[in-house]
């Protein structure tokens, strides 16, 4: 089976983040940039996938052609064939994203590549919007489903998994689907030697939007108010234990 | 203020209310002027009452024309449901908990009426009730994003603890009214077929601690939760650990605590390591006291606690396992 995995580069944000002048952004200057755990997992499932199915597994991404590295990381760990569908990203919306990865799924199949199973991240770890793969299902008129941690591929018949605070819940889809991932279900593998050498090589097939974005409503980012600190400091390192003992013996819990 | 009238997607649990979408109805309430909530997959009647209570003043109670239906959670039928319930209510705003469920069937929902949506909201700021701007976490909640909603239906999601839970102030049992929704066949191809349980109760004793200590990053490996676990089992606690322990595959999951782990609310909660990301902070503010343990004094987990240690987790927290023995006797 044919697997398309898309990714987002995304700034690896760590801990405090600063915004950019206009408040419209992230200032990424000093900062990495990486994919999130869910696409990591997503990559490492479709190149499973093409692996046991005897097919491919192409990578995605919308962006600039600064993601070109992300992409350049997913073909390192067996990608292969990587589309940049080249535009600045900060002003698409969901639907935009969704638009895009659509016109690109429907081009290849005109080509002859039909992908049986479209895979992304649950959420993307910048905007968190939580439905770019509901929205490409609905555009290309496919099951989906989101929040799959793993699954399992037998002929035209999708199982797949979700973590749920009940237990595991089941899906069994036919193909072609959509389903976003969620980390937790397998391990991401390390890129090998001759991975990252063909990642170098790899050329990377650019095309442009089809269509103008409809955008995305944001007015602004802002960083959430920091709370009036009350906190009392019970001292510094090890010697602080009597302090904690004797906290813990008021509040009842040390017995 | 608002004159919309808000349709809230519970998620019920157990054929109770959930936090969550106690949390959502209290949030609709303070956006809207009437709210309706919506009942999928279980019995409408049984939570009427408890809605009612958070303000609801109608119920819909969603019964597939023909068969069962909604017996099993089918997100497509979900959005169709809620579809219906908006006709029916002529709800201008709809809202549902920020949970995966919550989220997936609204980004349905979103497809089906043509409109926008916004994930994990945690404030309205503005509806003059053509346009509304809210704001919602990004980031992974350490930025907030202000996204207009200009559709004629605006969709939101909750984010979790958002607001506190309040009783209305005239409550009443709400009016339960049965719902027809007419499903196409396609809406029930991605159905849950089967639900495996998990490990029995892996999360439970975690949710119910009296104490829970807290591990983060600052660990450093998955060999260095001897002196976590020493503590917890010295306190008759449990361990809790922050989403970079899981997915570095230090701790399992089970022991996550935050916006995609458990909640907990516990007495005494001992933070050893967590800077404390709002995904942390979503799981662990209802502790009724925080004692971080923190190299970093400036760390949002310290400036949020009520008490801190200042120093190397490796040096305290033996320190503390001592002195409670040496207590002990």
């Amino acid at each position: 089976m044919d697997v398309l995995v898309c990714i987002k580069r995304v700034p690896d944000t760590g801990g405090a983040i600063t915004l950019t002048d206009d408040g419209m952004g992230v200032d990424s200057r000093l900062l990495g940039h990486t994919v999130s755990p869910h696409e990591e997992a997503a990559v490492e499932l479709a190149v499973q996938t093409a692996k046991a199915t005897g097919g491919s597994a192409t990578v995605l991404t919308v962006g600039t052609d600064d993601s070109i590295e992300q992409l350049r990381n997913a073909v390192a760990l067996g990608c292969t064939s990587p589309v940049l569908v080249e535009v600045e990203p900060d002003r698409l919306g969901p639907a935009d994203v969704a638009g895009m990865i659509a016109d690109v799924v429907r081009r290849h199949e005109e080509r002859g590549t039909s992908y049986g199973l479209v895979l992304l991240g649950n959420d993307a770890a910048d905007t968190g919007d939580f439905q770019v793969g509901v929205r490409l299902a609905y555009e290309l008129g496919r099951p989906v489903v989101t929040g799959v941690s793993r699954f399992e591929v037998d002929g035209e018949e999708v199982t797949a998994r979700v973590e749920s605070t009940d237990g595991t819940d089941v899906y069994r889809l036919p193909a072609p689907a959509v389903l976003t991932v969620m980390e937790g279900g397998v391990e991401p593998r390390y890129p090998s030697v001759p991975g990252r050498m063909k990642a170098k090589k790899a050329v990377v097939e650019t095309v442009e939007p089809t269509h103008e974005p409809v955008g995305n409503g944001r007015v602004r980012l802002k960083l959430p108010p920091a709370p009036p600190t009350r906190v009392e400091i019970l001292g510094e390192g090890a010697s602080a234990a009597p302090a904690v003992v004797d906290l813990l013996e008021k509040l009842g819990v040390a017995r | 203020m608002s004159t919309r009238t808000a349709l809230v997607l519970l998620e019920p649990t157990g054929g109770a209310l959930s936090e969550v979408s106690a949390e959502s109805l209290t949030f609709a309430r303070h956006a809207a002027a009437e709210v309706h909530a919506l009942v999928v997959g279980a019995d409408a009647s049984t939570l009427a009452e408890e809605a009612g209570r958070l303000g609801a003043t109608v119920v819909h109670g969603a019964a597939a024309t023909s068969g069962d239906a909604f017996s099993a959670y089918a997100p497509a039928a979900w959005a169709a449901a809620v579809v219906a319930a908006v006709e029916a209510s002529g709800a201008t705003l709809v809202l549902a908990a920020g949970t995966p469920r919550g989220n997936e069937v609204l980004a349905h929902v979103a497809c089906r009426l043509g409109v926008a949506m916004a994930a994990n909201v945690v404030q309205v700021d503005g509806d003059d009730g053509g346009s509304m701007v809210v704001s919602r976490q990004v980031l992974g909640g350490t930025a907030l994003e202000e996204m207009r909603l200009t559709d004629r239906v605006a969709l939101l999601t909750v984010a979790g603890h958002a607001c506190e839970i309040e009783p209305a102030a005239a409550p009443a049992a709400a009016e339960v009214r049965p719902l027809d929704v007419a499903l196409d066949p396609r809406d029930l191809v991605v159905r849950v077929v089967e639900t495996v349980a998990g490990e029995p109760d892996a999360s439970g004793a975690l949710k119910s601690a009296k104490v829970v200590v807290g591990a983060g990053r600052g660990v450093g490996s998955a060999d260095g939760f001897k002196e976590i676990t020493d503590l917890a089992d010295l306190l008759g606690g449990a361990v809790g650990v922050s989403r970079v322990v899981t997915s570095l595959g230090w701790r399992p999951h089970h022991e996550q605590v935050g916006q995609t782990g458990s909640r907990i609310s516990p007495d005494v909660y001992i933070p050893c390591g967590i800077s404390g990301a709002i995904q942390h902070w979503a799981g662990c503010s209802s502790a009724k006291t925080i004692l971080a343990i923190n190299t970093d004094a400036e760390a949002p987990m310290v400036t949020k606690a009520h008490y801190a240690v200042i120093g190397d987790l490796h040096e305290v927290v033996p320190a503390i396992n001592e002195e409670l023995r040496r207590r002990r006797g």
